[in-house]
């Protein structure tokens, strides 16, 4: 069987397969339904420092093989996630990432220092993207100079992974790679959700109650393997891909275009075991390809002559 | 709370442009109570991409059944089983009724619609119970009342079809002061607007009530945070159709 571990900093993750956030909460709705701990790693619900309720309903809505969503951050906060949560997901023997949100610099901050004294987090993913928040969220995401903030102000706070979850929503998301990277990121997460927006056209409103949302699954997918092989060819540290994965093909384009791993998100919600599958499924190609360890499928993409039209931003 | 690919023993209609599913788990026949439902994938496939959720409406000791219109195409997919084609459910899903422990004499059930679905099982466990029941059920027309298992029935229709020319609600009003039922709880279940019309009954008439929601969900397991129930009280407090739910005392929610 191939080599599956993948390592970012002190960290040894036991296969390239994670659960993305919001995706998997924090994991102890999964238990009856799929064996967390065949996982990669499990990127908890993004954590604030203080609870938040969330936005009104509607908050999601199936559109064309995807999923628009506008949560706002729905979360117990960081010390509920201590004291209710944490024990729990570190019995489930996987590495346990835990995802940040927040609305200043100092926030930020401030839940990484809570979170970085405890037993058992593994690694930080940083959200700066998230579509459906006013204050934070994008604000940060869509700006070079505040990414390059946060995670300068970040880095000397932990020894454990940093990964910063970029937002697709930019020109060119190889430059917001590029900043992170100079600050001493461990990796960028790439993507979050799209901006998408849909209509009831018998009552003319819109059908999410912040108007637009973020649109995740499998109508992303092609989106985010050519910002993920822009990203990878941008920068030296590693790329995570997401974004519409729901089976081993997908994972397979996303490590081939030069994801050095992958989480899985939205198929969570129809079948949350979707992710061992897929890491089971991954082993499989391995084996049939005589690929003794997955890292050197990652940025194997053999594109012959071809020139992408994204060479020429990077 | 298990996920299960479940043969189909039969589709049959039911009503205008409604249908009865009924699929076989032995598992969730005999585990599902009333108000509790199952998140049920129609295909393999990404369109439709997410389950779907659906009060459970009968159960014998070996199969479950689901009754549901077609208005899309997870439910188009749905009525298209044939026979050993296959379901996967999740499920049972939510709680039950039961979040309203006040002693009452006699159970009055209100339905709009489909939202009679999770009403036939319930008529049953009251009458496990000793309970009383009295049931109203409303609809467009004749064609939209679904009656089975349900017990001293009493129709509405939009058009005057069947029974009441008129709303489910009122009628049961007209019939709540008429005859004397002594300590009455309400259970309902439909659209929006009858639900929020029975919480002004309860509230007048000072009686305990429990409904049962239907709204967009996204996992049906808790994960997903999408489907939130204003908690009444308190501004931006929010409990989860399908976790918390999708029954309610009405008094806690602002519907």
């Amino acid at each position: 069987m191939a080599t599956t571990s993948f390592r970012l900093r002190n960290c040894e993750f036991k296969n390239r397969v994670f659960a993305a956030s919001g995706t998997y909460g924090y994991g102890d709705e999964i238990v009856d339904l799929a064996d967390p701990s065949r996982l990669g790693a499990i990127v908890t619900k993004s954590l604030s420092l203080k609870p938040r309720a969330g936005n009104p309903p509607v908050r999601i809505v199936e559109t064309t093989g995807g999923v628009l969503n506008s949560i706002g951050l729905a979360n117990i906060g960081v010390h509920s996630f201590l004291e209710e949560k944490l024990p729990h997901l570190r019995s489930m023997n996987t590495a346990v990432i835990a995802n940040i949100a927040a609305g200043t610099v100092d926030e930020y901050c401030e839940v990484l220092r809570i979170l970085d004294d405890q037993e058992g987090i593994d690694g930080f993913e940083i959200n700066v993207s998230c579509p459906n928040v006013r204050e934070g969220g994008l604000s940060f995401g869509t700006d070079r100079a505040a990414i390059a903030d946060i995670t300068r102000r970040l880095r000397p706070m932990t020894k454990r992974p940093l990964i910063i979850k970029l937002t697709p929503n930019v020109s060119h998301i190889a430059e917001f790679a590029r900043a992170v990277e100079a600050e001493g990121a461990d990796a960028v997460s790439v993507m979050n959700t799209l901006i998408g927006m849909a209509v009831d056209v018998n009552t003319r409103k819109p059908i999410l109650s912040t108007i637009t949302g973020g649109l995740s699954g499998p109508a992303i997918k092609p989106i985010a393997i050519a910002k993920v092989y822009e990203t990878a060819r941008a920068v030296k540290i590693p790329v995570i891909g997401l974004g519409g994965i729901v089976n081993t093909t997908d994972a397979l384009e996303f490590l081939i275009a030069g994801a050095s791993a992958v989480q899985v998100g939205t198929v969570n919600f129809v079948d949350p075991s979707a992710g061992i599958k897929i890491a089971d499924g991954i082993n499989r190609y391995c084996d049939e390809h005589g690929i003794d360890d997955v890292a050197r499928l990652v940025g194997s993409l053999d594109a012959g002559t071809g020139i992408s039209v994204v060479d020429s931003w990077l | 709370m298990m996920i299960e690919v479940c043969p189909v023993g039969e589709v049959r209609t039911a009503g205008d442009g409604i249908f009865i599913l009924r699929f076989r788990s032995p598992r969730i026949a005999t585990t599902i109570r009333a108000g509790q439902f199952l998140n049920i994938r129609a295909s393999e496939g990404i369109d439709p991409l997410l389950r779907r959720p659906f009060s459970a409406y009968w159960t014998d000791k070996t199969d479950v059944e689901i009754v549901f219109h077609v208005v899309g195409r997870g439910t188009a997919l749905l009525q298209g089983k044939r026979p050993g084609e296959t379901i996967d459910v999740l499920g049972p899903a939510g709680t039950p009724f039961g979040k309203d422990n006040s002693p009452f004499d006699t159970a009055v059930l209100i339905g709009g619609g489909l939202g009679v679905a999770p009403l036939p099982i319930l008529t049953r466990e009251l009458a496990v119970a000793g309970t009383p029941v009295v049931s109203f059920l409303g609809g467009r027309s004749r064609g939209y009342i679904v009656r089975d298992h349900l017990e001293n029935l009493h129709v509405a229709t939009d058009d005057g079809s069947e029974g009441f020319h008129g709303t489910v609600v009122a009628l049961a009003e007209r019939s709540l002061t008429t005859t004397s039922f002594g300590r009455v709880k309400l259970f309902a279940c439909g659209p929006m607007p009858m639900l929020r019309a029975v919480a002004v009954l309860a509230r007048k008439n000072g009686m305990p009530c429990e409904v049962s929601l239907e709204g967009p969900m996204g996992c049906g397991i808790g994960i997903c945070q999408g489907c939130p129930v204003e908690l009444a009280g308190e501004e931006k407090k929010y409990a989860l159709m399908c976790k918390e739910g999708p029954t309610f005392d009405i008094r806690t929610i602002r519907i």
